[in-house]
């Protein structure tokens, strides 16, 4: 039996600035020049004001675990690697992501610092996964 | 309470459930669709409007209408997800009151459990989900774990709390033959069952069945002369805030927070006139959150409000009577169950587990990564 594949994100205009950063170790968000907030995922209009006046920028790489979950029990091409952490990192700019944290020997908690890390999976994509710089005071 | 009477259900039923090997998907929406039918005192070709929701194939209005042999002069395939169904119903209300049909069909049907189609991955993911999957989170589950751990850090919720709700769940089951998993459950259970996604334990989860169930939902006119006293629709309202789960503004407040007040303020009620309350529990925190945002109790306090055999059998907020979607069945989309649970209920026909003298019902389905919420106001003269 051959090992299911692990989903493989479909580029399109929105999306391929951002994987591209991936693979160059660059972590892109986009800016609204209209209404200055900041937006991920990448779109092609702006949520916040309608505006299409948005440009890809470098995010710092920094943020703080919103919430997170440790996977005990994966589906598909994923359930040989439990555990592991899927968490909601909130970056420093003020947008969302996604994302699995790595290198958490001691754990990992809300409200932990975190700081991207690019890492490439078995298949070769390259993924922006997080690691702890600072746990928080708890 | 609201004294109009715009639109009525009229008519429920279930098809088979739990496990249908020798079934299609249509077969058990067909087995439904009759049953309800039937139940109406109506017949396929009475039916105007069609409404139906599922992930069986993109086109789900046309085949089951010409699988049945309905030609709808109104088809409505909203899909939010598990909330569909009560979505449907206000729209159903919605053309009534226009006067676009008098006699509407809502049904669904699944073989998810037999074909075994949970837990698939898919290999390509496009458009706005190619940032959640290629990280390996197992959806739905992953997605209720992190807004329940959220909801541990913010208020303190315990997973002794979550695990009150999946025991009242199964204590009602236990009252209910048709209940799938009707063995015995308690907290401790609950807590020595396998961890899936943390916080959540195998039993924080709901079931993986097939079945189906369906709808009639009429006129006011064609109501009076079904042979079922009218279950009135006085409230609908729905909403949905986001579909993946990183665009969710805050994990521990769904829509319901929206859905809850305007289906209650059209029907004229307060909380405290909801005689019994079919909740969709997806996982055991979708009650909690769910219970909070309608206004059942604070923000934050859910995790006590289900605890001490509150929402049990015998305990003063009757909800989930059948069991629900953690015992009773849960063929994906469970919506359809908790509005048959709800009339079945008002009816007076709930049998050993019937909430003495029920009169008003409070329905609330979510779909999707709490993305999706619809709640429906029911009630009986
Ligand atoms: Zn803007």
């Amino acid at each position: 039996m051959t090992m299911q594949a692990k989903p493989v994100p479909v580029l399109d205009t929105d999306s391929r600035p951002f994987w591209e950063g991936c693979r160059q170790g660059v972590l892109r968000i986009q800016r609204c020049k209209t209404c200055a907030r900041y937006v991920f995922y990448p779109r092609s209009i702006c949520p916040h004001c309608m505006s299409d006046d948005l440009v890809f920028v470098e995010a710092k790489g920094l943020g703080t675990v919103y919430t997170y979950t440790v996977v005990h029990r994966g589906f598909g091409p994923f359930q040989d690697e439990v555990p592991f952490t899927i968490a909601l990192v909130d970056l420093d700019e003020g947008v969302r992501m996604m994302t699995r944290i790595v290198d958490a020997g001691e754990g990992i908690g809300i409200g932990d610092r975190v700081e991207v890390v690019f890492s490439e999976r078995d298949d070769g994509l390259v993924l922006p996964y997080f690691r702890p710089i600072l746990k928080a005071k708890r | 309470m609201r004294r109009d009477r715009i639109a009525a259900i009229v008519g429920i039923a279930e098809s088979d459930i739990g496990v249908t090997p020798d079934k299609t998907v249509l077969q058990l929406q067909a087995q439904a669709a009759v049953r309800a039918l039937t139940d109406a005192g109506l017949h396929t070709r009475d039916v105007q409007a069609l409404f139906c929701a599922g992930a069986w194939t993109t086109w789900t209005n046309l085949m089951l209408a010409e699988y049945l042999g309905i030609q709808p002069i109104y088809t409505d395939s909203t899909n939010i997800g598990g909330s569909s169904f009560e979505a449907h119903v206000g729209h159903a209300v919605a053309g009534i009151q226009a006067g676009l049909f008098e006699v509407a069909l809502i049904v669904y049907g699944s073989t998810q459990r037999s074909q075994r189609l949970r837990g698939k991955v898919p290999g390509e993911v496009s458009l706005t989900e190619q940032y959640e999957a290629p990280f390996g989170l197992p959806v739905p589950v992953g997605a209720y774990a992190m807004a329940a751990m959220r909801h541990m850090y913010e208020y303190g919720t315990r997973p002794e709390q979550l695990a009150e709700v999946a025991v009242a769940a199964r204590q009602w089951a236990m009252q209910n033959p048709r209940a799938f998993a009707r063995d015995p459950l308690s907290v401790e259970d609950v807590l020595a069952s396998r961890m899936i996604c943390e916080p959540l334990h195998l039993y924080d989860c709901c079931l993986v069945t097939d079945g189906g169930g369906a709808i009639v939902v009429t006129s006011e006119r064609v109501a009076r002369q079904c042979r079922h006293k009218p279950i009135w629709v006085l409230g609908h309202a729905e909403t949905h805030t986001h579909h993946t789960l990183l665009s969710m503004p805050d994990v521990t407040s769904t829509g319901a927070a929206v859905t809850g007040p305007r289906a209650m303020a059209m029907a004229g009620i307060r909380h405290d006139d909801v005689d019994v309350a079919e909740i969709y529990d997806s996982f055991t925190i979708t009650v909690i959150v769910t219970l909070e945002a309608l206004g059942f109790c604070q923000q934050g306090e859910g995790g006590a409000f289900v605890s001490g055999g509150r929402i049990a059998p015998g305990g003063s907020f009757p909800m989930n009577t059948n069991g629900g979607g953690l015992s009773y069945c849960h063929p994906g989309m469970y919506g359809i169950f908790l509005l048959i649970e709800a009339a079945l209920q008002l009816r007076g026909d709930a049998g050993m587990r019937q909430v003495p003298n029920a009169q008003i019902a409070l329905v609330h389905g979510t779909g999707v990564q709490l993305s999706s919420s619809a709640t429906v106001v029911l009630g009986r003269d």
